[in-house]
């Protein structure tokens, strides 16, 4: 049965591993240079404090591949539940096959077995090694990234570690159960695209932020979580500040769930859902503008205004996840996907014994 | 004599449609057996829930004794080529044989060469080029070599031209004879099981309607014409299969309890496929509750 399994899939998994030997091949020739380049980097702006600067620089060079390698950890797993999962019994029930191999000396069970496990097996490797040759390869970016593109972004997290081995398993399983549930082979192929499209927004947006309890705190207002203030227009009205929804002070790479303003009674300050530029909330802050640190003429820069809005005491309140409940995290969500994948396989045994034809 | 098939008040139900009804019937082994009815009446079920492909709704059925499809040696014992003789298309014939013989412990490799090397197959021949005449012997190859005791095929014949028909159940009926396997073919011809079968089982209307030796199926059926009566007022000891009325005569197929003495009858003797078509002709709801088995 390992023969047949493996003569019906070797094409589909010899041009697979062409592909991903080539994406290796590519990751292992610049990965080192990378490295290199960033290290040298942070030695040059380590004494002078201008790391920010060159977190920027680096991580703007490498945007690109950066975000192509990372889309490809995701779709991939996709792809192994659309063209290995989806088709792998459909085919067979599509050319009547089934019928020719259930009625050789192998129970269908011993059949789902072995179809299942060295295609899934396949799909399972190549998911992992391609995640983790990219993890290793964007270590240096992930590094220097803003905190849009860090490692618990929910993009980027699903890209890194090895979440991308318990996608890859549940995305196959779901396109077999899906094929046996429907059996044909595009109607599975769509519905198992539009079903794992669905859970892999629905977990980072509503299950991974509560995996673990998330933190919430206040903090103080600088530079890393206000972008700037904006003097009133000539309408009038208060002092603008941005503040940042994806950062908050001394826990760089946290995944911040959200961020508000609140006064200095610990009340939030409404902004009307009013956003700022890219990941800033807007809020009014009253402060006097014609004269002190925050008024225009006065010649001083943004962040003696900042700080002295963070002197009346208005603070930024936010919820996150830190970053060193990243492997934690990746646990789990492997360990969740893992779990469905089980149960979606147990689904397949019942239906393929019962009987499909 | 053991049975091959052996079904009690076999059901089976797809959503609120019976494919199969209150199927029972005791196939002996040692026969080629001719599953015969109309489209839809039950045959590709019955074969299927015999090969182990379905799972009955009611009823039991057993299979060499077994249930079918439960367990690989129950698997190697029953040999099934499912209607339209599937085989896989990107395979090529060499690698049909080495999957024979891969998933059956009881594969039977010198058979299977000398086969295909006789029918003139091309061992690296991709399958799917094949023709569906060489398809089918292929998927009989695949069947005879596994050794089996019992073989069950489904409208094996069905996409064939008449030549290539032909040619297919001669070398069934050979290889049957050559290995002492049981045989269990569906058709909705007559004509191709007349030539090959020695055992008869009419499907109709999702029930059996008539099981038995064809020779003395054949030898209990007779047809009788005389002037036009209702079936009622027929001498004893008949038992009406069809009737048939013009303006002065009636035609009855009977099932004679009895020897016929009555002179004002003329007894003809039936042919096989009369007999069947009568049995498939008959109007279900009259019937319903009838179907007859004549002791084999």
């Amino acid at each position: 049965m390992i023969w047949l399994t493996w003569r019906q899939f070797r094409g589909s998994a010899a041009m697979t591993a062409a592909a991903l030997a080539v994406l290796g091949v590519a990751l292992a020739v610049t990965g080192p240079g990378l490295s290199s380049r960033y290290a040298a980097g942070i030695a040059d702006c380590t004494p002078n404090d201008t790391c920010a600067d060159f977190f920027d620089r680096f991580f703007g060079e490498y945007q690109i591949p950066f975000l192509a390698l990372t889309l490809v950890v995701l779709i991939l797993p996709a792809l192994a539940g659309l063209f290995w999962g989806a088709p792998l019994v459909t085919r067979e029930l599509e050319a009547g096959t089934h019928l020719l191999v259930w009625n050789q000396s192998i129970t269908r069970a011993r059949w789902l077995a072995v179809k299942l496990g060295l295609t899934g097996l396949v799909a399972v490797a190549a998911a992992g090694l391609c995640g983790l040759a990219v993890t290793w390869w964007s270590d240096p970016l992930d590094r220097s990234a803003v905190p849009e593109m860090a490692r618990m972004a929910p993009l980027v997290f699903g890209a890194r570690g090895i979440t991308p081995v318990g996608y890859a398993a549940f995305a196959f399983v779901l396109g077999v159960t899906l094929g046996v549930l429907v059996r044909r082979t595009l109607p599975a192929m769509a519905l198992t695209l539009i079903a794992f499209a669905l859970i892999q927004l629905a977990m980072p947006l509503l299950v991974r932020p509560h995996l673990i309890p998330p933190v919430t705190s206040t903090f103080e207002l600088g530079r890393t979580n206000v972008e700037g203030t904006v003097p009133p227009g000539r309408q009038g009205g208060a002092m603008q500040i941005f503040l940042s929804t994806s950062a908050v002070p001394g826990h760089a790479g946290a995944w911040v769930l959200s961020s508000d303003l609140v006064d200095p009674s610990g009340r939030v300050v409404g902004g009307g859902g009013a956003s700022g530029p890219s990941s800033t909330i807007a809020r009014s802050v009253p402060v006097s503008t014609t004269s002190g640190p925050c008024a225009p003429t006065g010649g001083l820069g943004s962040d003696t205004c900042t700080a002295e809005i963070n002197r009346l005491g208005y603070r930024q309140q936010a919820t996150y996840q830190p970053l060193e409940r990243f492997w934690p995290l990746q646990w789990i969500e492997t360990g969740i996907y893992a779990l469905l994948t089980l149960a979606l396989a147990w689904l397949c045994f019942r239906r393929i014994r019962r009987g499909l034809s | 004599m053991t049975s091959v098939l052996q079904a009690q008040a076999l059901g089976k139900k797809y959503g609120s449609r019976w494919a199969l009804r209150e199927c029972t019937v005791d196939i002996p082994a040692g026969h080629v057996v001719g599953l015969v009815g109309p489209n839809g009446a039950g045959k590709s079920t019955l074969l299927k829930l015999a090969g182990g492909q379905l799972e009955p709704t009611a009823g039991a059925i057993a299979v060499l004794g077994g249930r079918p499809g439960s367990t690989p040696a129950q698997l190697a014992k029953v040999g099934f080529v499912a209607q339209d003789t599937p085989v896989y298309a990107s395979l090529t014939v060499a690698e049909h044989l080495r999957l024979g013989a891969r998933l059956n412990p009881r594969w039977d490799d010198g058979m299977a060469r000398e086969r295909i090397a006789r029918l003139g197959l091309v061992p690296t021949h991709r399958a799917g080029r094949l023709s569906g005449g060489q398809r089918a012997q292929l998927a009989l190859t695949l069947g005879l070599a596994k050794r089996p005791d019992l073989l069950i095929l489904d409208e094996p014949a069905a996409a064939l031209d008449p030549l290539a028909r032909h040619e297919f159940l001669q070398v069934l009926t050979e290889a049957a004879a050559e290995h002492k396997l049981s045989v269990v073919l569906s058709s909705h011809l007559v004509s191709d099981l007349e030539r090959v079968c020695d055992y008869l089982v009419v499907l109709a209307d999702s029930r059996v309607q008539l099981a038995g030796r064809t020779d003395r199926l054949v030898a209990a059926h007779h047809r009788l014409t005389g002037p036009r009566c209702e079936p009622g007022k027929l001498p004893a000891g008949q038992y009406v299969v069809s009737a048939r009325h013009t303006d002065r005569q009636s035609t009855f197929v009977v099932r004679a309890g009895g020897p016929m003495h009555d002179p004002a009858w003329t007894v003809s003797r039936i042919g096989l496929e009369d007999l069947v078509l009568a049995y498939m002709d008959r109007c279900p709801a009259e019937h319903r509750r009838v179907a007859q088995e004549v002791e084999g």
